[in-house]
């Protein structure tokens, strides 16, 4: 067992684990920030995108030894009241069925934006496309995509 | 308006005792705690309860539960909302809770066969109803006016004579006090409000802020982590446990074996005993349990032929036969083949089908396969059990609530009333989770370790320990005549172990000359109902020969249909089509219409396909463009005859998902097996469609329609498969008749 001092969501953090620990454990196990998903372990899904210093980063895969100081941001601390212009433009669109791979949607569409505020469809495909949506709301979640990317440069 | 019979007690849905005066205290469990909307911030002082389905606050806030499974398909949003359209309730002011199972309560709180909407049309629908009848006569009562004069409009009562009105808040308490109405009067169509109108997402904020609403994301004091280690191949049991290494791993409390299903246990349909025993790690947490399975020394070993008694969904005993040996892909794909080569179960002859083939013009003959399938939910298998002596906490997601909670019953011999089953919001569900084997397993689980524990499987555990859609076979074969009608038609269909064959559903009917057979073989991998059990393979083969034999002909392949649909209008073979022909027509227009169909469009290659399934019609035309080799889907036109549309859209999103999901398998994703182990049991190997496969575009279109909701969870699924591969024909040239079309090489993007 290690002790490490995270920054999650702006707040430090302590936990004790094994080194070997992906993040995405010790959010959900450790820290009870349930928002980040499991699911398949292996980086192949997007679940579990995080934001390591305002990068999109698969936390399934990531020992907590290797954040160090950089920042993480989770779902829960996207923004204080759920209403980052992605939030938003998802809720717009209605963009959920089952939800569970949203979380990790949402957040690959705010690091994408953050990095390029006016991308073009062949753009947000790209960026999305290690995201997986089982009940296939592609559709909308590019309409979303682009909706939040209006309402940034507007 | 309909007047019909209400069945609906006062009895608390709570298993907690009401409070005097008809109110009810409401603690928030964790299932239940829905933050009220913006509009309403305030949460009331007293609820009172009118009956099983909804209560209402002292300040007007409405709760109502939502009775049904959640997996994605909006039930917990479109079934409330039949509910308030008959209590004529403003929606901004009502809060959804995901009902506990109670089936003296509650009918049929089941997700599957797309029946949700359908079945609860009118007991929903009755509940508002109730409601808002003793709203009214407790306003009439304190007015002291005649009942029929008083009106509702938004959580309103009005006396228009008088010019009275109180709130349902100002009037909830007396209305608690009423006698339950023996008889309801249901609003007619044209008066609804909110029933076809669009209502977001009630857990959307929830959902888009990360707050715990899954099986995966429960916890509760205490509890503890399990996984299971099963046997790495179908045909195969355990033969010895090694644990000694895994025992002394930080963080591990126990590891034993368990038989989920000992050999005294009755099994019901929902129960899948693909692996008599497994092997159980409990820590204190995911990692450190991932870690101590890694470190088990398991050795297993081959079964041998066997036989379970199993009750079925509609109550009857089957004995299943389960044969020994290590099943291989190309092993299967020989026994297809071989048994499609001999003659099947005949399930439907109509005139003298062979005699017409052998003096027919021009045959057409050709096969379709299509492998096994995972379901992949993107929420792995999980489940919460806390079992005592006393009772049983159940809490996840499972489709099944009502059956599974008989098979804790007989499992752990407590009677029924002791067991607490509780539905979370669900990753999914595509039939995976009618099969709640992984409930079973965590309340032995918890009753062996005596502590709460929540079992996780990894995606590895859940693609390897499925409960797959069958391998399917079908063969077609078409007699045209010299003028090249359609003048005998024959399919033989089969599949490992289940047969796709729906013998009665078009084109039967449509040909004066029809055979259909049906065959199956024999396996030890599980399988069951995966979205549209068997038509997920039957349309994509029937719409794909079709447009064949059309082409054969020369005849257009949508005027092809609907001329043979016109003969099932007029003057059908048979009696036992179990399909309206005039529906099927009636979406092969709108599509044909909506796509402009016909119009000569420069680098667009278009398929079609039409199908019926789940009481529900739906057709697609599908637009594919060529850039640098690759086809990709520009636009998919979607027609949807699923009666009354309660809430727009997210009913488009379910077309618009079944359509990617249906084109998503057909192109990529397959199960093989190589001595009984899938050969794919991660997304690296097991392919699901991605955004840049994804079509750009899908426009929806309903038909208008006063008919009662039918099925639209899976209806949209079937019949894109048979445009997809139409309109590769098209963009291609080749035809495409095994299934995944990504092993011909074929991708999309």
């Amino acid at each position: 067992m290690t002790t490490f001092n995270l920054t999650v969501n702006g707040k430090k953090q302590t936990v004790e684990v094994d080194a070997t620990t992906p993040v995405l454990w010790v959010l959900r196990d450790h820290l009870n920030l349930v928002g980040t998903k499991f699911g398949c372990g292996m980086a192949q899904c997007g679940a579990c995108t995080i934001h390591v210093n305002g990068s999109a980063t698969r936390s399934c895969m990531l020992p907590v030894s290797s954040v160090g100081d950089q920042e993480i941001t989770t779902i829960e601390g996207l923004s204080e009241a759920g209403d980052h212009p992605v939030q938003k433009a998802w809720l717009e669109h209605d963009v959920p069925q089952c939800g569970y791979c949203q979380a990790g949607q949402i957040m690959s569409a705010a690091a994408l934006l953050k990095e390029n505020p006016n991308p073009t469809d062949e753009q947000i495909e790209t960026a999305m496309n290690g995201n997986i949506c089982r009940c296939g709301t592609y559709v909308r979640i590019k309409a979303a995509v682009k909706t939040a990317s209006q309402n940034l440069n507007a | 308006m309909t007047a019909i019979k209400t069945s609906i007690g006062r009895r608390s849905f709570l298993k907690t005792s009401a409070l005097a005066g008809g109110g009810m205290m409401l603690s928030f469990s964790w299932l239940a705690g829905c933050k009220p909307t913006p509009d309403m911030v305030e949460l009331p002082k007293e609820w009172f309860e009118l009956n099983g389905y909804l209560k209402i606050g002292d300040n007007g806030l409405v709760t109502i539960m939502s009775p049904n499974p959640e997996i994605g398909q909006n039930v917990k949003t479109s079934m409330p909302m039949l509910v308030a359209e008959e209590l004529d309730v403003d929606w901004k002011n009502v809060i959804v809770e995901q009902a506990p199972l109670n089936t003296t309560i509650f009918t049929r709180q089941l997700a599957g066969g797309s029946q949700s909407i359908s079945q609860g049309w009118k007991s929903l629908r009755m509940a508002g109803a109730t409601a808002r009848r003793m709203l009214r006569e407790a306003a009439a009562k304190a007015w002291q006016v005649p009942v029929d004069e008083i009106t509702t409009e938004a959580s309103m009562l009005y006396h228009k004579a008088s010019g009275k009105s109180a709130s349902y808040g100002e009037m909830a308490s007396a209305a608690a006090k009423i006698e339950v109405p023996k008889e309801v009067e249901l609003k007619n169509n044209s008066d609804f409000k909110i029933i076809g109108t669009s209502r977001n997402n009630v857990d959307g904020k929830k959902i888009v802020t990360g707050q715990p609403l899954y099986g995966l994301d429960y916890r509760k004091e205490g509890m503890l982590i399990a996984m299971i280690a099963h046997p790495p191949a179908f045909g195969m049991k355990l033969k010895s446990v090694d644990d000694t290494q895994a025992r002394t791993m930080p963080g591990i409390k126990d590891v034993f074996t368990i038989k989920t299903y000992p050999e005294d246990y009755a099994m019901q349909w929902c129960d899948v005993d693909s692996f008599p025993e497994l092997v159980v790690v409990v820590g204190n947490t995911t990692w450190e349990v991932m870690n101590a399975r890694k470190a088990l020394k398991l050795e297993w070993e081959q079964f041998t032929d066997h036989e379970l008694t199993s009750s079925t969904f509609w109550g009857t005993t089957v004995k299943i036969k389960v044969p020994g040996g290590l099943e291989n892909s190309a092993q299967h794909a020989k026994v297809m083949s071989d048994l499609s080569a001999k003659a099947g179960k005949v399930v439907r002859k109509d005139g003298n089908p062979e005699a017409i083939f052998k003096k027919a013009a021009k045959v057409v003959e050709r096969s379709y396969t299509a492998p096994f399938l995972a379901h992949n939910t993107m929420e792995p298998m999980n489940f919460f059990a806390h079992v005592t002596d006393e009772k049983a906490e159940l809490v996840g997601p499972i489709q099944t609530p009502e059956f599974m909670e008989k098979s804790v019953a007989a499992r752990l011999n407590l009677p029924l009333e002791k067991i607490d089953i509780q539905m979370t919001r669900q990753g999914g569900g595509f039939g995976r989770r009618l099969y709640g084997h992984f409930l079973l397993e965590a309340a032995v689980i918890s009753q062996k370790v005596k502590a709460p524990v929540k079992l996780i499987y990894t995606r590895e555990d859940d693609m390897s320990f499925g409960v797959y859609r069958p391998a399917y076979h079908a063969l077609y074969r078409a007699a045209l005549d010299e003028n090249n009608n359609l003048i005998a038609f024959h399919v033989k269909a089969g599949g490992i172990p289940e047969s796709p064959l729906f013998a009665n559903r078009f084109p039967a009917g449509a040909v004066e000359n029809y055979l259909a057979e049906s065959w199956t073989a024999e396996s030890n991998i599980s399988v069951g109902a995966f979205r549209a059990p068997a038509s997920n393979f039957i349309a994509g083969a029937e719409q794909s020969f079709l447009d064949e034999v059309a082409e054969a002909a020369g005849k257009d392949p949508i005027q092809f249909r609907i001329d043979l649909l016109n003969r099932v209008v007029s003057n059908p073979v048979g009696e036992n089509n179990d399909y309206e022909a005039k529906r099927l027509i009636g979406v092969l227009e709108l599509v044909r219409s909506k796509s402009n169909w016909g119009q000569d469009m420069p680098d667009i290659h278009r398929g079609v396909s039409a199908y019926f399934c789940h009481d529900s019609y739906v057709a697609h035309v599908i637009d594919l463009k060529v850039d640098n080799g690759k086809p990709r889907v520009e636009k998919v036109h979607c027609a949807v005859d699923c009666g009354i549309v309660v809430n727009p859209i997210a009913a488009i999103n379910l077309v618009e998902g079944g359509s990617v999901d249906g084109i998503g398998h057909a192109m990529y994703s397959g199960l093989t097996f190589t001595n009984g182990t899938p050969d794919q049991i991660n997304f690296d190997k097991y392919r699901l469609i991605r955004h840049k496969e994804a079509p750009k575009a899908i426009d929806v279109h309903f038909v208008d329609s006063d008919v009662d909701p039918t099925g639209l969870g899976e209806p949209p699924f079937p019949p894109v498969i048979g445009a997809l591969a139409n309109a590769l024909y098209k963009a291609t040239g080749k035809r495409h008749y095994q299934q995944p079309y990504l092993g011909a090489g074929i991708t999309l993007g």
